[in-house]
């Protein structure tokens, strides 16, 4: 099977077993998504999968054949060029990073959470299902909620997203 | 996990006659359920047929309402135009259930056949009949603040954890299956059952059927309609209890036409026809309410651990009749932007 990880074609044969996860550490060598709960209730293994924000502890490998996987490595720019992902800058300024083990998995989900409400995805505490969305903390807290920090990194966290969505 | 093969069939046909000829052959879909249990070894199928990549992931307007496409993801059917406006309770069911992420892989078949999290089921260290027939029910005597309060048996007391099928209950969705024989509807209310002696058997799908579209008729009713969910924290946790909920008034402010199911409750998404009959033609202030919940809760079983959820459906089913008429008599909770105040 072929997965594009971080712009670059990888070749894998692997066990029907193997989850996305596994693949993508193990095999592709790319430690960015990081292995937390490992049965979906934490988010430290997010990426994006295909643009939209993904879960790979939860999926199969061999169910994703051909899919464009970006993980947390590949949102910034070339290293030699320094340049950070917005997002990921704005983690920095905001100390959104504390320990650092869910960070991937919290900017990938910030990523795909802005680009979700964007295009005007309402979430749980949207009070009007048609009006525009507007990032208010709460819209923040609750579109972040399937990503868990145990050191409590969720006010820089909050920060960063505010300032990423231009509040 | 044991060794398993994997198929993904071009055709929906195909997948139906995968799975059909093989007892040990599954279908997946979104995974998001299915892969947690391969783990857990709670499921240990020898085969996986993989329908995610089918083309049925289409919502479409009918002349009858709306068809939703089995592998149509939950992010993108809660954020359908349609759904937002025609049927604003679906919408908010999906939005309850799961994470951003998750809902960005989870299915509409997929949720509906999604099992039970009742935690002596997940743990394969305990007995738990419906995961291995026979062996006994821990939950029963242990934790048990998740269980069933109606149409349990002495052989299961697990709850459906599905939010989209409670919202689809109450609004009279028909469930679109194919077998080898062709295409048959089920609506909604017939899918689930309740355990009796075999809590093993979940639905009245046979092995091999697929869901391949969940139809919803359009009416006046759901476009007024909205969901309630309780639960431990704020967000991501199954409910509590749950309640789907559409309500219309005559010109005199009785209730015209009335739909409720609740969640977290049965085996099943639970249509409260009960409640429904009682407050038609009533004026829903909340001691009709409350009268309307005890009648439906009649014949229900509440155990110490399970005792919260008589006055927390009374609750939910409360709050949410609110929020859609805009507070009711004698009780104004300031929650009229919510969909039937407009």
């Amino acid at each position: 099977m072929t997965l594009r990880i971080d712009g670059t074609d990888h070749e894998l044969t692997v066990d029907t077993r193997t989850t996305l996860l596994d693949a993508l550490r193990e095999r592709a060598g790319n430690t960015s998504p990081k292995k937390g709960c490992d049965h979906g209730q934490c988010g430290s293994c997010t990426v994006l999968l295909d643009g939209r924000r993904h879960l790979t502890c939860l999926a199969l490998a061999v169910a994703y054949d051909g899919a464009e996987i970006v993980t947390a490595a590949g949102l910034a720019g070339p290293a030699d060029e320094g340049d950070l992902h917005p997002v990921q800058q704005a983690f920095i300024t905001h100390d959104g990073f504390q320990c650092g083990y869910c960070t991937p998995g919290q900017v990938c989900s910030a990523v795909g959470m802005l680009e979700e409400a964007g295009r005007g995805a309402p979430s749980h505490v949207t009070a009007d299902l048609e009006a525009d969305v507007d990032l208010t903390d709460e819209e923040i807290r609750e579109r972040m909620s399937g990503n868990l920090c145990r050191c409590g990194a969720y006010a820089g966290i909050l920060g960063a997203i505010r300032e990423s969505a231009g509040r | 996990m044991r060794p398993l093969t994997y198929a993904a069939p071009a055709t929906a046909a195909e997948a139906v006659s995968a799975v059909r000829g093989d007892p040990q052959a599954r279908f997946l879909g979104g995974g998001t359920n299915l892969v947690d249990h391969l783990k857990l070894g709670v499921s240990t199928p020898g085969r996986l047929v993989d329908i995610s990549r089918l083309p049925l992931d289409t919502v479409e307007q009918t002349e009858a309402g709306v068809r939703i496409g089995t592998n149509v993801r939950n992010s993108d059917l809660a954020a359908y135009p349609l759904l937002r406006s025609g049927w604003p309770g679906v919408s908010r069911a999906l939005l309850a259930g799961a994470s951003g992420q998750i809902r960005n892989q989870a299915t509409t078949g997929g949720n509906l056949l999604q099992r039970t999290r009742c935690v002596y089921f997940q743990d394969v260290t305990t007995p738990c009949n419906k995961r291995e027939p026979g062996s006994g029910c821990s939950a029963l005597e242990g934790y048990g603040r998740y269980n069933a309060v109606l149409g349990a048996s002495e052989a299961c007391v697990a709850t459906h954890p599905s939010d989209l099928a409670v919202a689809l209950t109450a609004l009279d969705a028909v469930v679109v299956v194919l077998g080898s024989d062709g295409e048959r509807r089920v609506p909604m209310v017939e899918l689930h059952t309740l355990p009796g002696h075999h809590p093993e058997i979940e639905t009245t799908l046979s092995h091999g059927e697929l869901i391949t579209a969940v139809e919803l008729p359009a009416t006046p009713l759901a476009r007024r309609s909205t969901y309630v969910k309780t639960r431990d924290r704020a967000s991501y946790a199954f409910a509590l209890v749950s309640v789907a909920a559409a309500v219309t008034l005559d010109d005199d402010g009785a209730v015209a036409d009335i739909a409720l199911a609740w969640g977290g409750v049965a085996h099943k998404p639970w249509r409260a026809a009960r409640a429904e009959a009682t407050l038609r033609g009533r004026r829903p202030d909340e001691p009709a309410i409350a009268a309307a919940v005890e009648k439906e809760l009649r014949e229900a079983a509440f155990g110490p651990h399970t005792a919260y959820k008589r006055p927390l459906l009374r609750g939910a089913t409360t709050e949410a009749l609110s929020r859609l008429l805009g507070g009711l008599d004698g009780k104004s909770d300031g929650t009229s932007e919510q969909e039937g105040a407009r």
